[in-house]
């Protein structure tokens, strides 16, 4: 174990978060708080009470406002980060647009939450679902420890690509869950995020020479030319990832896998594919055993935006059938935003895997027991062209 | 409205939209005014109030005195004619002709 260890240390996934930028000490911190993310923002003021941080805290009256003061501050250079969840990103959605338009590196924890209505306070991803189109990068982590190391990554992915970052954590599982995690020492922290690219930075480059105009209209003519530009650097954000994950464990001394975590594929003959803290669960309950067409490997991506196409590809090579599963829905008819997009990815492959879609978890709802018959038996059936509706009854 | 593209070269625009300041000055807006503001300075009151209702500024003021109407912005909202006094009834509002 790497000496920039510190300590392993019981911490929720909204703990791991605030205790990341305790360490990270950004310029700026504005929010609103929202269930299951309030305790980020609540662990961070207290810090900052405390003095252990030296961040300005803005505490704004909505969700709409703290992103909007996030871009402000970001405009002008300083490092900023904010928390929401749910209704709270759905009312930050307009200004998602205008952080990634202007190539703000704003980082964003997000504890995943379902959607009113009904009212519904508990995880699932129709959330930050909504937001996947808006130009931010979107990671995903699968265990508190990872929320924690997601966070300190993002800092640099999002100052590299110069794209805004979520980093999405499951809502109550991973936000209000204890887990041991291996915390680093503060210095070692400090050493990998440095300091704020600003410099780097051109909307800074004016300073001393007069106002600038930051977001101005773009007619025809030139806006189009801009969100090439965002494109493109969503396209270059895959390899930034890749590096900065290199980079994050060379320094930590870890093994954070890059874009996705396959395991159990050696001779499997299908894989469940899906994001967060269930792909724990559904590993542990397939671990050892084989369905009656085999073995079943799981596919958990920590990349969701951009879409890691190759990687998915790679990983699902070898496999005669693909069970997504979607933690939620995007009422096409055609499935779930993830089950869409992994039938997007491997469309044109010589011999592509069967794809079937899984809607499950809306709203909190517990994977039992027989819902994990269910998908063991759905890598028997015929796929099926729209989502398969698992924990409600007739599917 | 240029019809053409300008074929801004989108590899140059990693650090996105950011101008110096001002631009705004130099982008006309009031060529798709339909009525223009027709002032009578011999019946304006100077009570200033088209200048702080007018969204654009296109008010002219020089020492506390309404002095003209700047329709390189002026997109012929009425407002300055709504809100000028019944009483003076400085500001009307007419035909836009081109």
């Amino acid at each position: 174990m790497s000496t920039v260890v510190a300590r392993r240390q019981g911490l929720t996934g909204n703990d791991a978060v605030a205790l990341a930028w305790r360490q990270i000490n950004p310029d700026v911190v504005a929010a609103y708080p929202i269930t299951p993310s309030t305790q980020v923002v609540e662990r961070f003021a207290r810090y900052l009470a405390d003095g252990e941080a030296t961040t300005e805290f803005v505490p704004t009256e909505s969700e709409h406002s703290a992103i909007s003061a996030c871009v402000g501050a970001s405009a002008a250079g300083a490092r900023v980060m904010t928390a929401t969840s749910s209704q709270g990103l759905a009312l930050m959605h307009e200004v998602l647009y205008i952080a990634s338009g202007l190539r703000l590196p704003i980082v964003m924890a997000v504890a995943t939450r379902a959607l009113s209505a009904p009212l519904n306070i508990h995880g699932d991803h129709s959330d930050v679902m909504g937001s996947r189109d808006a130009g931010w990068v979107q990671l995903y982590a699968g265990t508190v420890q990872e929320a924690y190391d997601l966070s300190i990554l993002a800092v640099r992915v999002a100052e590299r690509a110069r794209v805004p970052v979520m980093v999405c954590l499951d809502g109550f599982t991973l936000s209000h869950s204890l887990e041991p995690v291996l915390v680093y020492a503060d210095d070692a922290v400090r050493a990998f995020v440095g300091e704020a690219r600003t410099s780097g930075y051109r909307l800074l480059d004016g300073e001393g020479a007069g106002p600038l105009t930051v977001g101005p209209l773009a007619l025809p003519d030139a806006y189009m030319d801009f969100r090439r530009a965002l494109a493109n650097a969503m396209g270059r954000a895959l390899e930034v990832i890749a590096g900065e994950t290199a980079a994050f464990n060379a320094h930590f001394g870890r093994d954070l896998p890059v874009h996705l975590e396959a395991s159990g594929l050696e001779e499997a003959d299908g894989a469940l594919l899906l994001l967060g803290s269930t792909a724990d669960v559904v590993r542990e309950a397939l671990a050892g055993r084989s369905s009656a067409s085999g073995r079943i490997g799981v596919v958990r991506l920590l990349t969701f935006r951009p879409f890691p196409a190759e990687a998915v590809r790679q990983a699902l090579s070898h496999v005669a059938r693909v069970v997504v599963m979607d933690r939620a829905d995007s009422l096409s008819t055609l499935g779930g935003p993830l089950g869409i997009e992994v039938r997007a990815a491997l469309y044109g492959q010589a011999f592509p895997p069967a794809v079937t879609d899984v809607i499950y978890g809306l709203g909190g709802r517990e994977l039992r027991a027989r819902d994990l018959e269910r998908l063991r038996a759905l890598f028997q059936e015929e796929p099926v062209p729209g989502p398969v509706y698992l924990g409600v009854e007739d599917g | 409205m240029p019809a053409e593209p300008a074929a801004l070269p989108w590899r140059d625009l990693d650090a996105g939209p950011v101008l110096p300041g001002e631009t705004s000055r130099r982008f006309l807006t009031g060529d798709w005014r339909e009525r223009r503001p027709r002032l009578d300075l011999d019946r304006c009151v100077h009570c200033l109030l088209c200048w702080l209702y007018c969204p654009d500024t296109s008010v002219l003021v020089a020492g506390g005195r309404v002095v003209g109407i700047d329709l390189d912005y002026c997109k012929g909202c009425g407002v300055c004619a709504a809100v000028c006094p019944p009483s003076a009834a400085a500001i009307t509002m007419v035909e836009e002709e081109r």
